[in-house]
């Protein structure tokens, strides 16, 4: 059975490559367009891993990981931050919310593949 | 309905180009069209007149939704008696997406003529202009002429186009 | 596996699209004085997006300007920066320049490179200005020793208005207070609250404040004792930051390796929750002098260290964010901890990038198992036009079907077939509803034109040295998108003729005693079955004798009895123009008459009124939508036509002593106090009817593009929304009319173009009747 992820995105285009690029990998991609979304998606589905950006309307990517770490279900899955900045503030408070890790965009979707493949194997 | 025009065996293995064409009467001459432009054939049915249009211009129907003009040919080129009863016939061709009737004296037969058959026009042969005309064939010991169909009715002389620049 | 990238073009450049114009609607509407953190913070999450699709798709030129954008647009969001009307202008011109470059991918077009440098360095030069003290520079979290200093030591108070750092510690707080201290503390400036392991909270605050304010603030709130403060200095880049991780230590180790290590700078200590000990040193001793001290208590090669980047982001908040160490770190993605799940996916090292990546183009087989999932807005859903206009026509066709079936149930006896009748009835019902509703989808509100003016009644008062107030009302009012995206061009014409034109230059319009800053009203409303929308300046107004002497110039026929609005109709004249100077914003007779055709062609009219000295308003009546149309049936002969309904103003059967016969004028009908020239339609149209004299038949006044005529026909069949149809699909433009429809019966019913009737009337009722 094909393993499902949470791609979380306020970025129509972005959220399209990453589902594309991780369908064609043989994932089942549910996609969402803000941390409330994700927040709703997420409640109403079984996922092995979560993909959020930070910066997004109505509730950015950490608020979103929080809320995700509170909830029982979601207290192991996997999630890492999409996020523009490496830097070491915005890991420490990806980590501080419950991620377990980060990817710098841009990332091609290759890349992403791969660290897909890391994260929850095929 | 098909022996008296027939003139290529079917059965013979065919290795010269060959088109088919739709023939059909005005008056005491026979046409025949590039059957590939031809849409539908159906009876006449009322038109709706257009105003400040030539006569052989009838008007407009509508076909399933579309608006498409109706010229009768019989009118445009003084052939046949102008009557109009359940027999006569409409031909709707398809002319590079643009759809439009015209009237004739009656609709004979598909045929397929091999290139090699058809004569180049002298002159005058017929009462359409030479210029619309592609060529000749000799079927039955009665003369087809073939119309280039699209050419015609795109001229200006049919009028069912804007002129461009106008 | 390779992926096509460009696929995703599309759906990003429409995207852009709307985030840029969001960003402008949100920078032309932003109060300098007070500017709102959430449209900030939307502005900034507009470039923030764009950069990261930009870069993702390899629109480099686009995420370098946006780059630049984002970093300006955070440190005024951050309260670093203020907003000035000069970061508008340069935001506004590095959105053009976004737009400039999407067009560039998205056709090829060449973008303009030097300004696009240009814009490049006035953004960088706003962030990196003097605009602001730079407090971006406290890039690494180092307060030096002295940081431990206690509190009321703290550094001077800083010069006014200069932006200060501080780290402030608290001992001792529980997050109530923490939270309350936070709120205070952002009475300064910005705040940062970060909980360390240890109960500590550290606020990393940024303002122009000193500290002894903050320290009186945290009194409010903290035990003095438990308060230290330090100032961040601007540069500390000569310390480093390390990262010390050592997988085992026994407790009393982990002391001794913070005391030794303390030696070197600074230290702080996190447990990893894999269980691993990090120490963060900051200090300006190299790599190895750290191993050294660290090898007193532990063996070399269990201790892991790594540099922090020097290059750490401008924002990052100083010693308030625990330091991170990655078990899993490879260039751009890292795992803090390494996660069990896949099987030797994730081992601890922290380089071992290749373990895996071999697998993906192995595993083509689930390939066409899912589609990829489209956009999932939960809100809305993009369809094509062309799908939408399908089930337009199809509903069209339906409405026609269903009015052929009424038609012939009608003439079925009511009794014998009342369950029939009742439910034409009800489908009859349902096809409007259903019709209606298709229509609503192409429905787009005004403010998607409107929206783009703002800006450019700013840009061109500015350039033109005038002052205006632009004001819109009726956004919401919907109109067909076909009609939406075509009304565009007029209406930008329209507008730009009442700034140019219209309003005067503030001394002027101070001379005339009226307020300097001039007022444009752009406005829709519904009227009856159309639009309308005006444009409206409190400007000079047009001059009457000047545009009838212009037109005496051009040759125009023109009498000093014209009524004002057929003189104003002059000025649609091709070449046609009455400006006093040419500027190079309006004013060369070219457009009046483009305005007027493109506005006919969309089957609407344009009205004038103006009042010399107190302003114009143009007035701009469009169908709702160019598929339907409501109409009044009329008969002539055999023929049905049909008559737009918004443009008959009243039908009448003339009484003999109404008509009167004017010499080489035709005939004319006196209603209202006016005398009307009466158009036969069956002579304009050489159409053969019983009904020769306008006593006999019914005449329909018309008015359109402020000219009035009676058009004579037989009679009236009735009024009914038809579907439009074009003529040109299939054949040609007739004059006089504007198309066609399919009548209940299956017939065709050719649809008037009522401003042509008008005009071809004026040149062929003569000699009509002799």
């Amino acid at each position: 059975m094909s393993k499902t992820i949470l791609a979380v995105d306020d970025s129509g285009s972005l959220r399209q490559m990453v589902a594309f690029s991780l369908t064609t990998a043989g994932y089942k991609v549910v996609q969402a367009v803000d941390g409330v979304d994700g927040l709703n998606k997420a409640k109403d589905s079984v996922v092995d891993l979560v993909l959020t950006d930070q910066n997004m309307p109505n509730m950015d990517g950490l608020t979103l990981i929080q809320n995700l770490r509170g909830l029982s279900t979601y207290a192991k899955v996997p999630i890492l931050m999409l996020t523009t900045e490496s830097s070491d503030e915005m890991k420490a408070k990806g980590k501080a919310a419950g991620a377990n890790g980060w990817l710098v965009k841009p990332f091609d979707p290759k890349r992403l593949i791969d660290v897909v493949h890391k994260v929850i194997g095929e | 309905m098909s022996s008296n025009v027939e003139t290529v065996d079917r059965d013979a293995p065919e290795i010269e180009a060959s088109s088919e064409y739709l023939t059909f009467v005005l008056g005491d001459e026979f046409y025949g069209l590039d059957i590939l432009k031809v849409q539908e054939i159906r009876g006449y049915d009322a038109v709706t007149k257009i105003a400040n249009t030539p006569d052989f211009i009838k008007g407009v129907i509508n076909l399933r939704g579309l608006i498409v003009p109706i010229v009768d040919l019989r009118i445009k080129f003084n052939l046949g008696s102008v009557t109009y009863d359940a027999l006569t016939v409409v031909i709707i061709l398809n002319l590079g997406g643009r759809v439009a009737g015209i009237v004739v004296d009656g609709v004979s037969d598909v045929m397929n003529l091999p290139d090699n058959q058809i004569r180049v026009v002298p002159d005058i042969v017929a009462s359409i202009d030479t210029k619309y005309i592609t060529g000749l064939a000799t079927v039955e010991e009665k003369m087809l002429v073939l119309v280039d169909i699209e050419h015609l009715m795109t001229s200006p002389e049919m009028e069912l186009t804007d002129v461009v620049g106008d | 596996m390779s992926i096509d990238m460009s696929q995703f073009y599309q759906a990003f450049f429409e995207e852009s699209e709307e985030l840029l114009a969001q960003a402008e609607h949100l920078l032309l509407g932003i109060d300098l004085n007070s500017p709102d953190s959430e449209e900030l913070n939307a502005i900034f999450r507009a470039a923030h997006s764009i950069k990261g699709g930009a870069a993702t798709f390899g629109m480099t030129d686009m995420a370098e300007i946006t780059h630049v954008l984002e970093n300006l647009l955070d440190r005024i969001r951050k309260n670093e920066m203020v907003m000035t009307a000069d970061h508008v202008d340069v935001f506004l011109a590095a959105k053009d320049m976004l737009t400039s470059q999407l067009e560039g991918h998205r056709s090829n077009a060449d973008v303009d490179r030097e300004l696009q440098e240009e814009i490049k360095r006035k953004l960088k030069a706003f962030s990196e200005g003097t605009a602001a003290p730079a407090p971006a520079v406290a890039a690494v979290p180092a307060p030096v020793a002295a940081s431990q200093t206690q509190a009321p030591a703290a550094p001077a108070p800083a010069a006014a208005g200069q932006l200060k750092h501080y780290a402030v510690s608290i001992a001792k707080l529980n997050d109530k207070d923490t939270e309350n201290l936070k709120a205070e503390l952002s009475l300064l400036g910005t705040v940062n609250a970060t909980k360390q392991p240890d109960g500590k909270v550290i606020f990393d605050v940024s303002t122009e404040d000193t500290a002894d304010t903050i320290t009186t603030i945290c009194t409010f709130i903290a035990d003095a004792e438990d308060i230290s403060i330090s100032e961040e200095p601007a540069d500390s880049h000569t310390k480093g930051q390390y990262y010390v991780v050592v997988a085992e230590l026994e407790a009393n180790d982990i002391t001794h390796m913070q005391t030794e290590l303390t030696l070197l700078g600074k230290v702080e200590y996190i447990k990893l929750s894999n269980g691993h000990h990090q120490f963060s040193v900051d200090t300006e001793d190299s790599e190895a002098d750290i191993l050294s001290v660290c090898s007193f208590i532990v063996s070399p090669e269990l201790v892991k260290i790594s540099k922090q980047s020097a290059a750490a982001p401008a924002s990052a908040p100083a010693v308030a964010a625990p330091v991170v160490k990655a078990a899993v770190e490879e260039e751009g993605f890292g795992l803090f901890e390494p996660l069990p799940t896949p099987a030797a996916a994730a081992e601890p090292k922290p380089q071992a990038p290749a373990v895996v990546a071999k697998k993906p183009e192995t595993a083509p087989a689930k390939k066409e198992a899912e589609k990829p999932a489209t956009n999932s807005e939960n809100t809305s859903i993009r369809v094509g036009v062309e799908k939408v206009d399908q089930l337009v026509n199809l509903v069209g066709e339906l409405v026609i079907t269903q009015a052929m079936i009424e038609q012939r149930v009608g003439k079925l006896d009511p009794i014998a077939n009342e369950d029939l009748v009742n439910s034409i009835s009800q489908l009859t019902r349902n096809t409007r509803d259903l019709q209606e509703a298709v229509m609503s989808i192409r429905m787009m509100p005004m403010d998607y034109v409107f929206s783009r003016f703002p800006r450019m009644v700013r840009d061109l008062a500015a350039k033109l040295g005038k002052k205006v107030d632009f004001i819109t009302q009726g956004a919401a009012t919907e109109l067909d998108k076909g009609l939406i995206e075509r009304i565009i061009d007029p209406l930008t014409h329209l507008v730009r003729n009442s700034i140019d034109h219209g309003i005067e230059i503030p001394t002027k319009r101070r001379a005339s005693g009226k307020n300097e800053t001039g007022r444009l009203t752009l406005s829709a409303s519904n009227r009856g079955g159309n639009i309308v929308i005006e444009v409206t300046d409190d400007g000079a107004g047009l001059d009457r004798e000047r545009i009838l002497s212009k037109a005496r110039q051009n040759g125009l026929p023109v009498t000093e009895t014209m009524t004002d609005s057929e003189v104003w109709q002059l000025i649609f004249a091709p070449g046609f123009s009455t400006a006093e100077v040419v500027t190079d914003v309006s004013g060369r007779g070219v457009g009046m008459d483009v305005v007027k055709r493109n506005v006919s062609a969309m089957g609407g009219v344009i009205d004038i009124k103006s009042t010399l000295g107190f302003g114009s308003t143009m007035s701009i009546s469009l169908p709702l939508t160019l598929a339907i149309l409501d109409g009044m049936s009329v008969s002539l002969g055999t023929s049905i036509y049909v008559v737009p309904l918004n443009l008959i103003v009243e039908t009448m059967q003339p009484r003999m002593q109404d008509i009167k016969t004017v010499t080489g004028e035709g005939l004319m009908i006196h209603v209202r106090g006016e005398y009307l020239p009466i158009i036969p339609l069956y002579a304009l149209f050489n159409q053969d009817t019983e009904i020769m004299h306008p006593t006999e038949g019914v005449l329909l006044i018309l008015e359109a593009e402020g000219k009035k005529a009676a058009l004579f026909v037989d009679g009236l069949v009735g009024q009914q929304q038809v579907v439009i149809k074009s003529l040109e699909t299939n054949f040609k433009k007739i004059q006089g009319v504007s198309g066609a429809t399919i009548m209940g019966d299956g017939s065709v019913a050719l649809i008037l173009d009522v401003p042509a009737i008008i005009k071809m009337g004026q040149n062929n009722t003569q000699g009509v009747y002799q």
